[in-house]
């Protein structure tokens, strides 16, 4: 019963406690503080101590010069973007077809506990998640028990502690939370659209890539985006499941903070961390924008 | 006569740039039916607004039972407003609906209860005062709003486009059903639309706006009949409009000279000034008419059977560019394609002001 | 052709539940055996390790802390949510976009990142680690999703339902109580709930800010320094328990009861 087409009372009539109100200042002020002062002014402290010296104090630029001529430190920035990008396209190209299969192949009545089922897990506790991954990737778990006692192999495989491992940590997840967003996509495409596709002479095929594939890909995007951030900003699936044989960006700044107490460093690797995630969101930013439109 | 129980003094209102209402001056009569009718666009829901407060114009004054109430607040301003979405409280039942008025102004809870049942008895729904607004329907849902605001009794209603959601038959029903409460409370109604036959069904006083102007107001009949300007002569409701220059003028009759022809009027008209003709529908003759003005000939391009009548297009052979509307009866038996004489009678030519 | 896409349908599918449950079905059947190790063979059940989850006051005072910190945090979240998002639903405030902007901010940086700048400045104000510390930054990470859910659902008819309430002569608190937080009533719940979610399983943010008193997930973690511990799998498989329930329950009582 949505009055469309005509023009509700303006909108500008919302402004209804007459000029000069605090009321509207005294609403938003809680939200704007917290935020300025748990979270803005955090993030000032974080790029005042980046240029301090750990030792002595001090202002200096070392913490980032080091970020760039410490090879390990670098390697852990190229081990991280690999990782996110090797999980972020496994997951949108697993996830997917799942998502399209629960949306048009499952009876409508279905769906909704298909769906459930679906993201389950996701439930877990985060760290249990990792962990039950590991039970399975284990030396003497039950991937390589399986594969030792079926005679395939004679030793069981490494698969903790690899990239392998991490990999499928995160792909995991984020298989589900894809899954979720992609089905969203799908089931708010009008039907219309692929029955006007199908009227008009295309076969299964070319409507979805003509038809579906073109508009739920705005969604894929936002998906895809979101899966990098959280990705890239993870401590606990590497950690847990890749171990320190490799490490990533998280657990490099962690190293700083556990080990050596080195706010600065751990300062400046977080401010390099996050300005990536700036430059992908500006990267994509012409993509995410689509979505809103 | 009385003081007017409304009176809008030289409004106008600006949206940043843009000027929606330009120097809007009109008063409404007690007990009245007011509808404002014009277009999308034209201010009328403004004005509407600034009436119920919610809008404080940038210019003018707005008084109501003769004190100024420009800057008074909605909750204060003997004015209740039903919205074009109802704006029902959904977590509500109908009775806590229509009795939340009176809760704010403190009235017990018995009282409130009855008054709630009073006002759904009077539009017709006193069964529903235990139901949630989702379980009604659109008409029911919009009887509810206007009971809400009917109970706390207010010098004037405010009604935002309160059909618009309503599918046409419902429409109309509930249209003879506003007029029919309106006449029963006797409580001033002002109502938004841009359906002009709603506007004649319901109207007092029609108040035909646009472009942030009034362009005409007075009795539908009257504003039907002999419309004031161009824009109310083909906005309410259809008509032939011929452009032309006066000619001759006497003491009784004028002559005008039109791309179909010469024709004469009662009145006199400065010569070499520009007028403009309208004709209504209804009134054209096809064929010729003994003692009517001929006004040339034109090829039928178009008939609808619109049901109880024939609306036929005709294009003028004289100046393509003249575009005749007429209404036949549904047994006239001409075809597009057809070439007829045109004419009407003298007393139906409407003289414009522009 | 049909046929045989629905058979690969079926097995793709039935793949990828696989994939997905594999890992949280050999958690919960390991945390049934008795043996010192959850790995195979499966040697049949036994409830001995969930017996020494429960009576292990480090645990069980971690899950009161958890649920504690979610509870408290999340109220304080969506309550400076729902204000902010009323007001600037509601009025015109100079600079209401960027100002939105600056509250949903947080969403789109990594908790590491908002636990290192809490840990720093903290750090740098003296302000000791603490429960109360993790709180206040699940409230940092929590307050810009109830804020955008909130938001997202005031529209105009919301901004009618109020007009309507202030036109019939209720003072703004009337307003704020007897009409936007009922009709919000959803949106509210729906954002504490997340809420309460995100912060019961936030982990990263707890390991800076706590110390001694600390929440589940950060006491999950020093399990797991003893390795495959059928311990953790018996808390893993609590918590999953406790969570399941939790969705079922909001499933059937939130979504369901929508108007048709």
């Amino acid at each position: 019963m949505s009055p469309s087409g005509n023009t509700p009372l303006p909108r500008a009539g919302r402004a209804l406690p007459r000029a000069g109100s605090a009321l509207p200042w005294a609403l938003v002020t809680p939200a704007l503080g917290w935020t300025l002062l748990f979270f803005v002014l955090p993030f000032i402290a974080m790029g005042f101590s980046s240029l301090t010296a750990h030792e002595g104090g001090g202002f200096t630029a070392s913490n980032y010069s080091q970020f760039f001529t410490n090879p390990s430190y670098w390697q852990a920035m190229v081990n991280s973007l690999q990782v996110t990008a090797i999980v972020t396209v496994i997951s949108v190209l697993l996830a997917y077809p799942f998502a399209w299969i629960l949306a048009e192949q499952v009876p409508e009545r279905w769906q909704r506990l298909a769906l459930m089922l679906a993201v389950l897990p996701f439930w877990t506790s985060y760290v249990v998640r990792s962990y039950s991954w590991l039970l399975v990737l284990a030396q003497n778990g039950v991937i390589n028990r399986a594969l030792t006692g079926s005679g395939l192999f004679a030793e069981p495989v490494q698969l903790a502690n690899t990239r392998f491992a991490t990999v499928t940590g995160f792909v995991h997840f984020f298989v589900m939370l894809l899954t979720l967003t992609i089905f969203a996509n799908l089931k708010q495409l009008s039907p219309s659209y692929r029955k006007a596709a199908a009227d008009l002479g295309a076969g299964p095929v070319r409507t979805f890539l003509h038809v579906v594939l073109p508009l739920t890909l705005p969604g894929i995007m936002v998906g895809a985006f979101l899966t990098f951030v959280l990705c890239i900003g993870d401590y606990i699936t590497p950690q847990i499941l890749g171990g320190n044989n490799e490490l990533l960006m998280p657990q490099l700044v962690m190293m700083q903070i556990g080990r050596r107490g080195d706010f600065p460093l751990a300062s400046a690797l977080s401010i390099i961390l996050m300005a990536v995630v700036t430059i992908a969101y500006l990267a994509c930013a012409r993509w995410l924008k689509i979505e809103r439109a | 006569m009385s003081a007017p129980l409304v009176d809008i003094s030289s409004v106008s209102h600006r949206f940043g740039q843009h000027t929606v209402l330009k120097d809007v001056s009109l008063k409404i009569e007690p007990g009245s039916y007011t509808i404002l009718l014009g277009p999308s666009g034209s201010g009328k829901t403004t004005l509407l607004s600034i009436l119920g407060g919610f809008v404080t114009p940038s210019e003018g004054k707005v008084f109501i039972r003769g004190e100024d109430c420009t800057s008074v607040p909605p909750a204060k301003r003997p004015t209740t407003t039903v919205f074009q979405d109802y704006a029902l409280f959904p977590h509500m039942s109908v009775g806590a609906n229509v009795g939340f008025g009176l809760r704010m102004q403190g009235v017990d809870g018995a009282t409130r209860a009855a008054k709630a049942r009073e006002a759904l008895a009077l539009v017709g729904l006193a069964a529903a005062f235990d139901k949630k607004p989702h379980q009604l329907s659109g008409g029911q849902r919009q009887r509810v709003a206007l009971a809400r605001a009917l109970v706390i009794e207010p010098a004037v209603l405010l009604l935002d486009e309160p059909l618009g959601a309503l599918d046409l038959k419902l429409r109309r029903q509930m249209q003879d059903e506003l007029k029919a409460i309106q006449k029963r409370v006797g409580t001033a109604f002002i109502h938004v639309t841009h359906d002009q036959e709603e506007a004649m069904a319901l109207a007092d006083h029609c108040v035909v706006m646009n472009d942030g102007r009034i362009e005409d107001e007075g009795p539908p009949e009257r504003v039907y009949a002999r419309p004031a300007t161009r824009f109310s002569a083909t906005f309410m409701g259809e008509s032939t409009i011929l452009a032309g220059t006066v000619t001759e003028a006497t003491d009784r009759t004028s002559t005008v000279a039109t791309p179909v022809g010469a024709v004469s009027l009662p009145g006199a008209l400065p010569v070499g000034s520009a007028v403009a003709l309208a004709i209504r529908p209804e009134h054209l003759v096809l064929g010729t008419a003994a003692g009517g003005v001929r006004l040339g000939t034109a090829g039928v391009s178009d008939v609808v059977f619109q049901g109880s009548f024939k609306r036929v297009l005709a294009a003028s052979i004289e100046d393509p560019s003249v575009q005749f509307i007429a209404k036949l009866p549904a047994t006239a038996t001409v075809q597009p394609g057809d070439t007829v004489a045109i004419s009407c009678d003298t007393d139906r030519i409407i003289l414009l002001a522009d | 052709m049909r046929q045989l896409v629905r058979i690969a349908s079926w097995l793709y599918a039935l793949a990828v539940y696989a994939f997905i449950f594999l890992p949280v079905v050999v958690l919960v059947l390991f945390s049934l055996q008795a043996t010192s190790f959850p790995i195979p063979p499966f040697t049949g059940p036994s409830l001995r390790w969930y017996d020494a989850v429960l009576s292990d006051v480090r645990l069980t005072s971690a899950l009161v802390n958890s649920l504690l910190v979610a509870f408290i945090s999340s109220l304080a979240a969506v309550t400076l949510g729902f204000l902010s998002a009323w007001g600037f639903a509601r009025f015109v405030l100079p600079g209401s976009g960027l100002l939105r902007g600056l509250i949903t901010l947080p969403l789109t940086v990594s908790y590491l990142i908002i636990g290192m700048g809490l840990l720093v400045l903290f750090n740098w104000a003296g302000v000791p680690k603490s429960l109360l510390a993790a709180g206040i930054g699940h409230v940092v990470i929590n307050l810009p999703l109830c804020f955008a859910i909130i938001y997202s659902q005031m529209g105009d008819h919301q901004i009618n339902i109020e007009r309507a309430a202030r036109d019939l002569g209720a003072p703004e608190w009337k307003v704020l109580l007897l009409i936007t937080v009922p009709v919000m009533a959803p949106a509210i719940f729906a954002g504490f709930f997340l809420s309460m979610t995100f912060s019961w399983d936030e982990f990263v943010i707890s390991f800076l800010l706590t110390r001694f008193d600390t929440t589940l997930p950060v006491e999950i973690w020093n399990l797991l320094r003893s390795g495959l511990n059928p311990k953790t799998n018996a808390v893993g498989s609590l918590v999953f328990a406790v969570s399941i329930v939790l969705v079922v329950f909001f499933e059937l009582t939130l979504l369901r009861r929508k108007p048709a």
